[in-house]
C-alpha cells in the first residue's frame, strides 16, 4: 500500500513537470474559458441559465481533449520505463506489479483532476459570479467533473493496457492515437452514418442505445447530455439516447475502466523483463 | 539459519523462445560469501541475476534466494533485504539525485537520514540537488550503488558494476565491497574485468554460452584447470646453465640464459620440484613462483581469450 502511494506521488510530480501535460492543461483551460465567454452571451429563446449552457459545451470539449490527455499520460507507463531501463530497477524493489499500475493510475488521475478543476472551475466560477446560475447547476457541475474523471480514468486504463502489451514505445504511441481516433471520432461517425442509413428503423432504438454504451466516450455523452435538459435540447443525440437512464452511462464508463485496468495488470504480470 | 545458503540454483534453465539463455546451472553461495559471475557478454550473467531477483521465471529447475523461491508471492517483501545494481543503470532523469534516492528508500520503508549518509559515502553529497539528467556516467553509477546499499541489504547483486568507471571510483567501489563483507552481506558480482575480481571474491563461477563451465574458489579452479605454475630461478651471473643442468629432467625447462632459469610444472608437482631445487648445492639467489592467473584459468575454461 505504501509502495502504491510512493509511486502515485512520483507520477503526480512527474506529471506536473511534464511540459506536454502543462500545455494540455492550459489548452483545456483556454478553450473552456472561450466556451464560457461565448456560451454566456444571452441565449435568447433557450430558457436556461448561462452556467448550464456553459456546462453543456464543456462536456463536448471533455469528450475530445480528456481522452487525449489521459492517453498521453498513460501510453508510456510500462513500455517507456522498460525501454529506458528504469522498470528493471523498480521491480527489484518490494513493489508488486499491480501496485505499479495502480500507483501510476492514482497519480495520473490526480493530474486529470487538477486539469479539470483548473480548466473548468475557473470559467464556471466566473460565469456564476457575473451571470446567472441556479442552485441545481452546481450539481451538474459536480456531475460533469465526476463523469469526466471517470472517462479520463477509463482512457488511462486503456493506455496502460496498450503500454503493457507492446515492446516499443513508438508502437504504443501509434496504438494510443489509433485508439483515440476510433473511440472518440470514428465510432461516433459510424453510428451517425448507421442512423442516417437506417431509414426504416430496422435496427431499432434500443439496439442503437446499447451501441452507445459500448464506447466510453458515447456513454459519457449519454450521461452528460441527459443530465441537463438544455444540453439535450441542443443535441442531436437526444433521440438516440432516448430511453436509457443517465446512471447507465456512468456504469458503462466504470465497467470500461475496471475491465481495462484489470486487463492491463494481468498483461503486466505476465510480461517478461 | 546460518547453514542454509543465501542463494541456490538447481538445474536451472531459461529459454527465450527457442534460444537458451541458461541451461542446467547448479550453483550456490553461502551467507556472507562473495561470488563472482564471470563470462563474456551474452554468457548468461544478467539472465542469472534477473532470475535471482524473480524478474523472470526459470524455464526449468529450482531457485532459492534467502530461503524463498523468487516467484513465491511473499518474495516481494523479501526484496527489502536485497540490493541490486543493474548493468548500465538507468535512473529517473527528471528527478534530482536526492529525490531518486529518497523515492527508492521509501519503497524499502526507510527514511531520508540514511539517504544523506549514503550520498556522502558514494561522494555525491554536493551533486545531490542536481537533476540526474546532468550527471556523468560515473555519477550515475555512484547513485546506482547508493540505491543498491539502501537498508543494509543481506544480499547484494551487482551486474557489471565497474564497467566505465574511472580508477579512483573502482578503488572506492571495492572498498564498499569490503564493508559489505564486514557487515555479513552476501554479494554476487558479475564482471568481465578479471584482474579486478581476482583476490576480491571468495568464489567464482564461470559461464560460457549459458552453461556453468566451472565454479569454486580460485585455488579449486586452479587445481581443476591443471594449468602450469611458472618458476623463475635467478642464479649468480653466468651460473644459470649449470643450475639448469643440476635440476635435471624435473619440470619443463622453458628458458635458460646467463643468470635465469625458467621452469613450468603442474600445481601438484610444485612442492616436490621446489624441495628438489632447495636441496641442490646450487648458486641460486632467488626463486619466484607464479601460479596461473585468473585470466588464464578463465581462458582455459571458456576456450576463448579473455576480453581486455
Amino acid at each position: 500500500m505504501s509502495a502504491l502511494l510512493q509511486i502515485a506521488i512520483k507520477e503526480w510530480r512527474d506529471g506536473l513537470r511534464n511540459r506536454w501535460v502543462a500545455a494540455a492543461i492550459l489548452l483545456l483551460a483556454g478553450l473552456a474559458l472561450l466556451l464560457a465567454l461565448l456560451g454566456a452571451t444571452p441565449g435568447g429563446e433557450v430558457k436556461a441559465s448561462a452556467l448550464a449552457v456553459t456546462l453543456a459545451s464543456l462536456a463536448s470539449l471533455t469528450v475530445y481533449l480528456l481522452p487525449l490527455l489521459a492517453l498521453m499520460l498513460a501510453y508510456d507507463a510500462v513500455v517507456g520505463e522498460a525501454e529506458r531501463g528504469t522498470l528493471l530497477l523498480l521491480l527489484s524493489y518490494p513493489v508488486p506489479r499491480w501496485a505499479v499500475i495502480l500507483g501510476k493510475f492514482t497519480g495520473h488521475l490526480g493530474i486529470l483532476a487538477l486539469a479539470l478543476l483548473v480548466g473548468y472551475g475557473g470559467p464556471c466560477l466566473l460565469i456564476a459570479l457575473t451571470r446567472s446560475a441556479e442552485a441545481g447547476d452546481w450539481m451538474v457541475f459536480a456531475g460533469l467533473i465526476g463523469s469526466s474523471l471517470l472517462l479520463g480514468g477509463a482512457f488511462l486504463a486503456l493506455g496502460y493496457l496498450v503500454s503493457a502489451l507492446v515492446r516499443e514505445r513508438a508502437t504504443a504511441v501509434g496504438l494510443a492515437i489509433g485508439l483515440w481516433l476510433v473511440l472518440v471520432v470514428l465510432y461516433d461517425l459510424g453510428l451517425l452514418a448507421l442512423l442516417v442509413a437506417d431509414e426504416n428503423q430496422a435496427i431499432g432504438q434500443s439496439l442503437f442505445s446499447l451501441l452507445l454504451l459500448f464506447n466510453p466516450t458515447d456513454a459519457f455523452r449519454l450521461f452528460n447530455l441527459t443530465l441537463t435538459d438544455t444540453a439535450a435540447l441542443a443535441s442531436g443525440m437526444t433521440e438516440a439516447a432516448g430511453s436509457l437512464p443517465a446512471p447507465l452511462g456512468l456504469a458503462a464508463i466504470a465497467a470500461w475502466l475496471l475491465a481495462a485496468l484489470s486487463a492491463s495488470i494481468l498483461v503486466f504480470q505476465r510480461r517478461e523483463l | 539459519m546460518e547453514t542454509t545458503p543465501a542463494i541456490r540454483l538447481h538445474a536451472v534453465g531459461k529459454r527465450y523462445g527457442d534460444q537458451a539463455a541458461l541451461s542446467d546451472v547448479t550453483l550456490a553461495a553461502g551467507q556472507g560469501e562473495r561470488l563472482a559471475l564471470l563470462g563474456h557478454n551474452g554468457a548468461g550473467k544478467t539472465t542469472l541475476i534477473k532470475l535471482l531477483l524473480g524478474l523472470t521465471r526459470p524455464s526449468e529447475g529450482q531457485i532459492s534466494v534467502l530461503g524463498l523461491q523468487p516467484d513465491a508471492s511473499d518474495f516481494v517483501a523479501l526484496r527489502r533485504q536485497i540490493g541490486y545494481l543493474p548493468e548500465s543503470i538507468a535512473l529517473y532523469d527528471a528527478m534530482t539525485g536526492e529525490e531518486v534516492l529518497a523515492f527508492f528508500a521509501k519503497l524499502k520503508g526507510h527514511g531520508a537520514a540514511e539517504c544523506r549518509s549514503l550520498l556522502e559515502t558514494v561522494g555525491l553529497a554536493d551533486a545531490a540537488g542536481r537533476r540526474v539528467r546532468t550527471y556523468s556516467k560515473g555519477m550515475r553509477q555512484r547513485l546506482g550503488l547508493a540505491q543498491a546499499l539502501l537498508g543494509a541489504p543481506r544480499l547484494v547483486l551487482l551486474d557489471e558494476p565497474t564497467t566505465g568507471l574511472d580508477p579512483a571510483l573502482r578503488l572506492q567501489f571495492f572498498q564498499v565491497l569490503e564493508e559489505l563483507k564486514a557487515a555479513g552481506a552476501t554479494v554476487v558480482i558479475s564482471s568481465h574485468a578479471l584482474t579486478e575480481i581476482e583476490g576480491r571474491v571468495d568464489r567464482l563461477a564461470i559461464l560460457a554460452r549459458g552453461r556453468l563451465v566451472a565454479s569454486g574458489s580460485l585455488e579449486e579452479l586452479r587445481a581443476a584447470a591443471g594449468l602450469p605454475v611458472v618458476i623463475r630461478i635467478t642464479s649468480q651471473p653466468g651460473e644459470a646453465p649449470r643450475v639448469a643442468e643440476m635440476i635435471g629432467g624435473q619440470g619443463q625447462l622453458t628458458k635458460v640464459n646467463d643468470r635465469a632459469v625458467h621452469l613450468t610444472c603442474l600445481g601438484s608437482e610444485k612442492m616436490e620440484l621446489l624441495r628438489h631445487i632447495a636441496g641442490l648445492e646450487a648458486p641460486v639467489t632467488d626463486v619466484e613462483i607464479t601460479p596461473p592467473r585468473l585470466e588464464e584459468i578463465y581462458a582455459h575454461f571458456t576456450g576463448e581469450a579473455p576480453r581486455p
